[in-house]
């Protein structure tokens, strides 16, 4: 049973997190290099590259990267103290196994019998309910080469369709529309073509806190008179500067994009050119959008009907523009429509394939691009192929010297996986770089999934929330102690060079899975030696694929700062800018407009939840937090998640800024200070989400999908709020500061 | 910049601050404490101006005065300035930690450290510097609000004019470091006028009943 061994109190103390405060050695120990290494950042998707510098197996400090053309040396502060996650007190040493009696409620065991046990369990248990009872969960802040192996590990060695990852989470809406609409699934430029655009049109992405150098790019456009529209329910730090700012009502803004595309229509802002020379579809969508007047619109986003009128015409009649994208329209149940949508906006006016023109997401993991690549999401083979297409199967199993037939069918998605868990049909799981517990909506039900586990292992460098819940903890790699590849969130191709050693009896992530095959009887197909010869796997495996590595080899992608796919021989120069000459990927090169009727969100307030709430990032944290919220100088710039909301609502629920507040779902409940700014609707609440426990967020969420991405819908879920009684303050009586967010 | 192209003397390199840019992320406070000369300290300030109203924020770095406020007002002439015009911090031997730096700087930029009973303040990342390097905080800021470079970069690729006069009452100050406004030409700004009506006032309309 995956049932924690000790309460969470006693696995915090023991397994953290703590805060690691200072260097090896303290801030005033004389800082000594023996090496610096050229690498990237271990976080977000922009994949900062970063000079570590390194004295005697510990990273000890970092230098800007200069060159790297990316960032010229540019860090968010989550970059600046990522090296404080290596020389960690928190730091899994070696192999575990739950053991109530044992101090800490795990006792330490060796490699071979942690791994037997692992084995024995998968054989156990698919022996007794089928092989597709044991599911294996994976994540993107995994390199390539890792993401392809998990990928080959779970099909081949643990025979299971049930693999899912984390992008999951992320990703994948805008993957999907991205799929239907252009044929690929690649952000459409690189980032170098922002400052080109005449308009920055961002739509749902707080890009000063979750991709702060992106800020560069914009600014760099506004110094040259770009017109900047932001989209969203906040006045996010760069909305500040923004010429239009469309403050969307969570889970609206399919109807917003309809409405510009009828005014583009109805102006007659078009490239008809374009759209009959490059798609299909475009009456459908005009159909679609006929009755989706700007004054409709504003009823529904609560968008002034001005500002839609506005927005379309600076878009309709700018030479250049560029649409950046990201979670905040793409978690939601509507998240595919709402990527077609905008997709729809840049195939009307032909800002595809030109300089300073595209539509994209903005990725949000540091692999979400490569990691949702090469096969380990339940679909998917390497090379963005379909798990369920014989031609591209038959390729996979030639590459991998398999036969087609040993290669499962189509799994089921993440959320359906915990969902599974909690239902019975699946009784195990092996997970690698994925925290369901504090990044699944409806944590409550995803605790209870936990639970009903009959064996549970992770690798991992610390022990996650989730990992509480573990039979078997096996010591993985941190990003510094391997090397790879990674695909940043403008298709380029970068190289992870390893800074140090695995520490203790730690393991290279993907030796562990390798022992693991070789143990479950599939050490045969797995014979590799470095991570090297899986890069030079992948690039076969990729070959002719949609996202096709063929080209690129780790000299060239070091040597030119990185490659953009597709690549398909060596020699090519790599594809910065996609659909160049209006060249889509479908089988007709055409790109295909959408229908987007308008439909409403999983869950609208009404007098019981009369309250809109949207989850995201602060600038500080990452994700689930298992890394950021180990990080001292991380942890005091935004310790706890505070409940962000407009005077108008405060004034309404009678409570000031700093006052406890209880929000409240169908899911679940969590109390926790308000913070009372002029920056959010007066019908929205903002919760960020990197917490566990009775600080998570993701307890009110709800387990609503899209239908064609299987996305959870974390920006909309209808709650109330209520004062909870007292404030916040410190042990010595001061009032908590929250404009510092500190005490 | 490459690190192999490093700034000489002849560049006359410069530091700007251009408060619009500011996304308020502490990158720079985070990257100030990673200082080879004060470790585990960041002496950059960055002001939320008024969080409840707005999500503006202002990066402090030393301005580096011509004539220094906080060395004028020292009882001990703890503070020197290097031949490059770069304020230090007060000299360990001669600081009392008095403070009047502190509540003399026209800017607010010294910090008196009372575990050390001294006081330390930006000195333009010296150490790089004089080495051509960027500083540390005008390295790292995602958006550019803190920069560094020459007068021929700034005009090349930036907006906005650079300022490094300022009336302190019936004190003049000029500084080192220049900061950014809109357009200098324009001449003082007229605060009785008010501004052009911007979205910034009501972003949700609720005053004219738009939402």
């Amino acid at each position: 049973m995956a049932h924690p061994p000790l309460t969470d109190a006693e696995l915090i103390d023991r397994y953290g997190p703590h805060l690691n405060v200072a260097p090896p050695g303290g801030w005033n120990a004389g800082i000594e290099v023996d090496r610096v290494v050229d690498t990237h950042c271990c976080f977000c998707g922009q994949q900062c590259g970063i000079k570590l510098k390194v004295h005697d197996n510990e990273v000890v400090g970092f230098e800007p990267w200069y060159d790297f053309p990316f960032n010229e040396g540019k860090l968010c502060p989550k970059g600046v103290k990522r090296y404080l996650q290596g020389s960690h007190p928190d730091r899994v040493m070696y192999p575990m196994e739950r053991d109530e009696t044992a101090p800490g409620g795990f006792r330490r065991v060796s490699w071979d019998h942690a791994l037997d046990r692992v084995v024995s369990e998968i054989r156990r248990i698919q022996d007794a309910y089928g092989p597709d009872s044991f599911a294996m969960l994976s994540g993107v802040s995994l390199t390539n080469e890792k993401s392809y192996l998990i990928g080959k590990f779970a099909r081949l060695a643990l025979g299971t369709a049930n693999l899912d990852y984390n992008g999951r989470y992320c990703m994948v809406s805008a993957g999907a529309g991205n799929k239907k609409a252009l044929g690929i699934d690649r952000a459409s430029n690189p980032w170098s073509d922002i400052p080109l655009a005449d308009v920055v049109w961002t739509a749902g992405t707080n890009i000063a806190e979750t991709f702060p150098i992106t800020t560069s790019y914009i600014w760099k456009a506004r110094d040259r008179g770009a017109r900047l529209i932001v989209q969203d329910p906040r006045v996010v730090p760069h909305a500040r500067t923004a010429d239009l700012f469309l403050p969307v009502r969570p889970g609206t803004d399919s109807a917003l994009f309809g409405a510009v595309l009828h005014e583009l229509i109805r102006h007659d802002w078009l490239d008809h050119d374009f759209i009959d020379a490059h798609t299909n579809d475009f009456d459908q969508a005009a159909a679609a959008v006929a009755e989706m007047t700007p004054a409709w619109a504003a009823d529904i986003t609560g968008v002034p009907k001005a500002r839609i009128e506005q927005a379309a015409e600076w878009w309709g009649t700018a030479a250049t523009g560029m649409l950046l994208h990201a979670r905040g329209i793409e978690q939601q149940s509507k998240g595919v429509d709402n990527v077609l949508g905008a997709i729809n906006l840049g195939l009307a006016t032909g800002k595809f394939g030109k300089p300073g023109c595209g539509v994209t997401t903005i990725t949000g993991q540091g692999n979400g691009q490569g990691g949702r690549e090469h096969g380990h999401k339940c679909d998917q083979l390497p090379g963005n192929r379909d798990i369920t297409n014989p031609e591209h199967r038959a390729h996979v199993a030639s590459v991998w010297g398999c036969d087609v037939d040993e290669i499962p069918g189509k799994g089921i998605p993440a959320l359906e996986i915990i969902e599974a868990i909690h239902s019975g049909e699946i009784k195990g799981l092996l997970s690698i770089c994925f925290n369901p517990l504090v990044s699944s909506p409806d944590a409550n039900f995803t605790r209870e999934a936990l639970d009903r586990l009959e064996f549970y292992s992770v690798i991992d460098f610390f022990v996650s929330e989730s990992g509480h819940h573990a039979d078997i903890i096996l010591p993985g790699s941190l990003h510094e102690e391997d090397e790879g590849t990674s695909t940043s969130g403008e298709g380029r191709i970068i190289k992870i060079n390893a800074a140090v050693e695995p520490p203790g009896e730690a393991r290279r992530d993907w030796e562990i899975l390798v022992d693991l095959a070789d143990r479950l009887g599939s050490g045969h197909y797995f014979p590799y030696t470095d991570t090297h010869q899986i890069f030079e796997e992948l690039r076969l495996a990729s070959a002719g694929g949609t996202a096709d590595y063929r080209g690129a080899t780790w000299e060239r992608i070091e040597a030119e700062y990185g490659l953009f796919w597709p690549i398909p021989e060596e020699g090519h120069p790599g594809t910065p800018r996609l659909y160049e000459g209006g060249r889509f990927y479908h089988p007709d090169g055409r790109a295909k407009f959408h229908a987007v009727p308008y439909r409403l969100p999983g869950e609208v307030v009404d007098d019981d939840y009369p309250v809109w709430l949207t989850t995201g990032r602060v600038v500080s944290q990452y994700l689930s937090g298992t890394q950021t919220r180990r990080i001292a100088a991380l942890v005091a710039q935004y310790p706890e998640p505070l409940c962000e909301m407009h005077p108008q609502l405060a004034e309404h629920i009678g409570v000031a800024d700093g006052d406890l507040v209880t929000v409240t779902s169908r899911r679940g409940t969590i109390t926790l200070p308000a913070h009372v700014v002029a920056t959010i609707r007066p019908d929205t609440v903002f919760i960020p989400y990197h917490w566990p426990g009775d600080k998570a967020a993701n307890q009110l969420t709800q387990r609503v999908v899209d239908p064609t991405s299987k996305m959870p819908e974390f920006k909309v879920s209808a709650v109330r709020v209520e004062p909870a009684g007292g404030r916040v303050t410190t042990t010595d009586g001061r009032d908590f500061d929250l404009q510092d967010g500190t005490t | 910049m490459r690190a192999d192209v490093r700034y000489g003397i002849d560049d006359s390199p410069v530091f700007v601050i251009d408060q619009s840019r500011c996304i308020g992320c502490e990158a720079c406070v985070q990257a100030c404490m990673e200082c080879g000369t004060h470790r585990g300290q960041s002496l950059i300030h960055l002001e939320r101006i008024d969080r409840a109203a707005t999500t503006q924020t202002a990066p402090m770095v030393c301005m580096h005065c011509e004539d220094p406020t906080c060395a004028q007002v020292c009882p001990a002439d703890a503070i020197k300035q290097t031949e490059g015009g770069i304020v230090q911090s007060a000299l360990k031997p001669r600081c009392i930690g008095c403070s009047n730096c502190v509540l003399a700087c026209p800017f607010g930029v010294p910090k008196y450290m009372a575990e050390i009973d001294q006081m330390m303040k930006c000195d333009m990342c010296t150490d790089r510097t004089s080495e051509g390097l960027k500083p540390m905080c005008a390295s790292v800021c995602p958006s550019e609000a803190l920069w560094y470079g020459t007068i021929d970069e700034v005009r090349e690729n930036r907006t906005g004019s650079l300022l490094r006069d300022f009336m302190f009452g019936r004190q003049e100050v000029r500084t080192k470091v220049y900061t950014v406004v809109d357009d200098l030409a324009a001449g003082p700004i007229d605060v009785m006028r008010g501004q052009a009506a911007s979205w910034l006032d009501d972003p949700f309309e609720l005053e004219s009943g738009g939402t």
